[in-house]
């Protein structure tokens, strides 16, 4: 793996990570799992109090899928730094894929390190969580 | 609108031992087919000591403990108002099932957009092992929608 990761290149693509339709259950076991219990996902009648049409995903489970992602890519041990910002609402239903690819290599603390740009995009092409990795390559 | 006065607040530290049984069943829940993160022997071949905490499983320490409950009652803010807007996780040691984690937080910022229509408070969370060591540093915005 590693020997491959020297050899990483701006305008690599990631390997993409598809994801099943996001369901009430998906979002249940999440919650339990996660830590985090807030009604406005597992409960109906709350997130509808709250204003919302119905309960949706947890930013925090389309955070963990973009993980996912950039695990099955490099060994996690190689991860320095990971954040995104949750530009719009997982909806129930919604088929996500994941999406990476390098926009940079550069030094970061003395270290090599590929910056990949990660993205979740629903079925129609909306664009859920956005967000960036730092990756050591050697 | 939050009182601005919370700003550089630390909320109390919050440990967790971390589960072999906690980890499986957050893996199980985001989908996670490699091993490494379920089969201990998977996890010790690739250089692990026990399972490894996945990248994003951190965030929930505070969230299981009650901490940030607290936090959103000190501040009078509803739970069902919030959502979560940016987070990020800055990993410095990799931390596995068996250790003792301890999350330490402030809250770093309140401010408003849209004339107060919406309100963001921002947490830097740091979080050692049991040998004080730093292993992560979170950050976390939270956007309330008046």
């Amino acid at each position: 793996m590693s020997d491959t990761l020297q050899n990483v290149k701006v305008g690599d693509v990631l390997p993409t990570l598809q994801l099943a339709a996001v369901d009430r259950t998906r979002l249940a076991l999440f919650g339990c799992a996660s830590g985090d219990l807030n009604p406005i996902h597992i409960d109906v009648d709350f997130a509808r109090k709250a204003g919302m049409p119905d309960v949706f995903a947890h930013g925090m489970l389309g955070m963990a899928w973009l993980g996912r992602l950039l695990t099955q890519w490099a060994p996690q041990s190689r991860l320095r730094h990971f954040g995104v910002r949750f530009q719009g609402i997982t909806h129930l239903g919604n088929v996500i894929t994941c999406q990476g690819w390098v926009t940079e290599i550069a030094d970061v603390n003395g270290e090599r390190c590929a910056r990949v740009e990660v993205a979740t995009v629903n079925q129609y092409g909306q664009v859920k969580i956005a967000g960036d990795a730092l990756i050591l390559i050697d | 609108m939050i009182d601005k006065k919370w700003i550089g607040h630390p909320l109390a530290a919050t440990s967790l031992l971390l589960e072999r049984g906690r980890l499986c069943a957050f893996a199980r829940a985001i989908g996670e087919t490699d091993p490494l993160y379920t089969d201990l022997a998977a996890a010790r071949d690739a250089g692990y000591a026990d399972l490894p905490v996945p990248p994003t499983f951190l965030f929930g320490v505070e969230l299981d403990a009650g901490t940030v409950e607290k936090m959103l009652a000190d501040l009078e803010i509803p739970i069902a108002r919030i959502l979560h807007a940016e987070q990020s996780f800055t990993h410095h040691k990799p931390v596995c099932a068996g250790e003792t984690v301890t999350v330490q937080s402030r809250i770093a910022d309140i401010f408003d957009k849209k004339n107060g229509a919406l309100e963001f408070l921002v947490k830097t969370s740091e979080v050692r092992n049991d040998n004080d060591e730093l292993v992560a540093e979170l950050r976390s915005v939270l956007v309330v929608r008046n």
